[in-house]
């Protein structure tokens, strides 16, 4: 442990290794907890899961084919966020199995293509993450487009409020549901592609999902919902990586398993409160 | 008194099947319109048209004044307010403003003045900071009217207002509307239930029908035409 703590702060890991996957992955949980929020509250919570999946199918094509991974992987994953929406939408189809028709389709895709490619080694770095082993580049994309999703949502906060709270009063003032909705599909997409290459396809969906449950057990407002789930989720993504660090854990589990803590952390003092506020 | 809103032979359809056809009405500043019908009459679908959400097959709604479909304050029907929501009194009724923003992102001090000045009109400015989830079913209809007046210029569009609600709290909300209407010219556009209720606040009396006999009128007029017994009931 010692012998981990002493490589983890000489200055040249530091500055190659673990600086951009901290910023990279401050980044990118950010996003995922803001648009969490929206996903939860509004029964979406399996499509970030849906779409890690189909991300997952991409990236492994994309590796067999010597294509460069992201170029492929985020167009897909924005057309599937699409037809996701659209069939979660449209109560005719039931919009959950039609979630996990798609994504375990995409998944099996996905090992099929590589295990007959034999890049099994490679591609598992989508399924379980790879933070530490992200490239300059990829780092820098993260960090790009996690600033355009958080511009977006701090833009669009207001609207976003109207169309999860109420659709039916948002459209009747005049605010263009579908749009935002569209828009939406778009962010979750970017954010899910992101949050693989550092999570794992298998493990995003927990970070988009549990910082909002998390914010929940304690906050009253959504803004307090909004900025509460961001700190969480901040703040379990560092526990979780020096955990890992240190004890020598995957990343992606350490840190989720960090989120979970905090949830029942704040559920048991939301149980507390509640109890004090009726006595 | 002016038109605020007039339908000229409106015809709409839901699903593929025409449940309007050629309705006309008209009704002028501070009326107070109930539109009455039985379920599957096309009331809902009536209501998306003045909302300008539904396209018409045929036939206008006019509206009077500048009076843009936009500035209809609205209150949907009860059933899409989901439990364990976060969000307060205050981030709910201030999200009626948002059809006055235009393309500007955040709401600026007037936005703010507008959405407390329709909490303290309808009682409710000291549960601001309250958890929309902690209120009870008359409180949350109060937060919702208030929202859908900082949406409205002139004109209020109510979805069904006291469904779900217990009678002492029915009658509280009914006494509100007829204030808003009465005190604060507010025009009123109600779809309702309840007819007795309504013959006895409104103005003026829509009753849609399936077999294309509507009825516009007042209710003297509603409660002597042959339309009404069956509602009644004599």
């Amino acid at each position: 442990m010692t012998e981990n703590l002493r490589i983890m702060f000489t200055p040249e890991f530091f500055m190659a290794i673990l600086l951009p996957a901290l910023i990279g992955g401050i980044a990118v949980t950010i996003c995922s907890s803001l648009l969490g929020v929206t996903l939860v509250l509004k029964r979406y919570s399996m499509i970030g899961d849906g779409l890690s999946h189909i991300g997952y199918g991409a990236l492994s094509v994309a590796a067999v084919m010597n294509l460069a991974p992201l170029k492929i992987a985020l167009p897909v994953v924005i057309i599937a966020a699409f037809i996701l929406l659209r069939l979660s939408e449209n109560s005719k189809l039931s919009g959950d199995s039609a979630i996990a028709l798609f994504s375990t389709t995409a998944l099996s895709v996905g090992i099929l293509v590589s295990s007959k490619a034999g890049l099994t080694n490679d591609v598992s770095h989508y399924m379980f993450g790879s933070i530490l082993a992200m490239s300059k580049s990829d780092v820098i994309l993260s960090v790009i487009l996690s600033a355009a999703v958080m511009l977006t949502f701090v833009l669009l906060y207001n609207r976003i409020f109207s169309v999860t709270f109420d659709e039916s009063f948002a459209r009747a003032t005049g605010v263009n549901a579908g749009f935002y909705n569209m828009v939406f599909a778009v962010l979750t997409a970017i954010t899910v592609v992101l949050g693989m290459m550092m999570m794992g396809a298998l493990l995003i969906s927990s970070l988009i999902v549990i910082p909002t449950l998390t914010a929940m057990r304690i906050c009253r407002s959504f803004k307090g919902v909004v900025l509460v789930s961001g700190a969480v989720s901040v703040a379990s993504f560092l526990i979780g990586m020096f955990m890992s660090l240190m004890l020598n854990t995957a990343p992606g589990a350490s840190i989720v398993i960090v989120n979970v803590v905090f949830f029942l952390i704040f559920m048991a003092v939301g149980q507390i409160i509640r109890r004090s506020g009726k006595a | 008194m002016k038109k605020i809103l007039e339908c000229d032979k409106l015809t709409a359809s839901y699903d593929g099947m025409k449940v309007l056809s050629g309705l006309s009405f008209s009704i002028k500043e501070g009326d107070y319109l109930c539109i009455l019908g039985e379920n599957g009459s096309g009331k809902s679908t009536l209501v998306k048209c003045l909302l300008g959400i539904k396209a018409a097959d045929s036939g206008k709604i006019i509206m009077g004044d500048g009076l843009k479909s936009t500035d209809i304050g609205y209150l949907p029907q009860h059933t899409n307010l989901q439990n364990g929501f976060p969000a307060t009194v205050s981030e709910v009724v201030i999200s009626g403003c948002l059809g006055r923003r235009g393309f500007r992102p955040f709401y600026s001090s007037k936005e703010k003045a507008i959405a407390q000045q329709a909490m303290e009109r309808l009682g409710i400015a000291e549960l601001a900071s309250r958890s929309c989830r902690e209120l009870s079913g008359g409180q949350q209809q109060r937060m919702l009217l208030a929202r859908a007046m900082c949406a409205a210029k002139k004109l209020l569009l109510l979805d069904e207002p006291v469904t779900g609600l217990d009678p002492a709290a029915s009658a509280e909300m009914y006494e509100l509307i007829a204030e808003l209407n009465q005190k604060d010219k507010m025009t009123i556009i109600m779809v309702s239930h309840d007819v007795v209720k309504a013959l006895d606040c409104a103005s003026h009396i829509l009753c849609l029908c399936s077999n294309d006999h509507s009825f516009f009128g007042t209710p003297e007029e509603y409660a002597t035409s042959h339309i009404s017994s069956k509602f009644i009931g004599d």
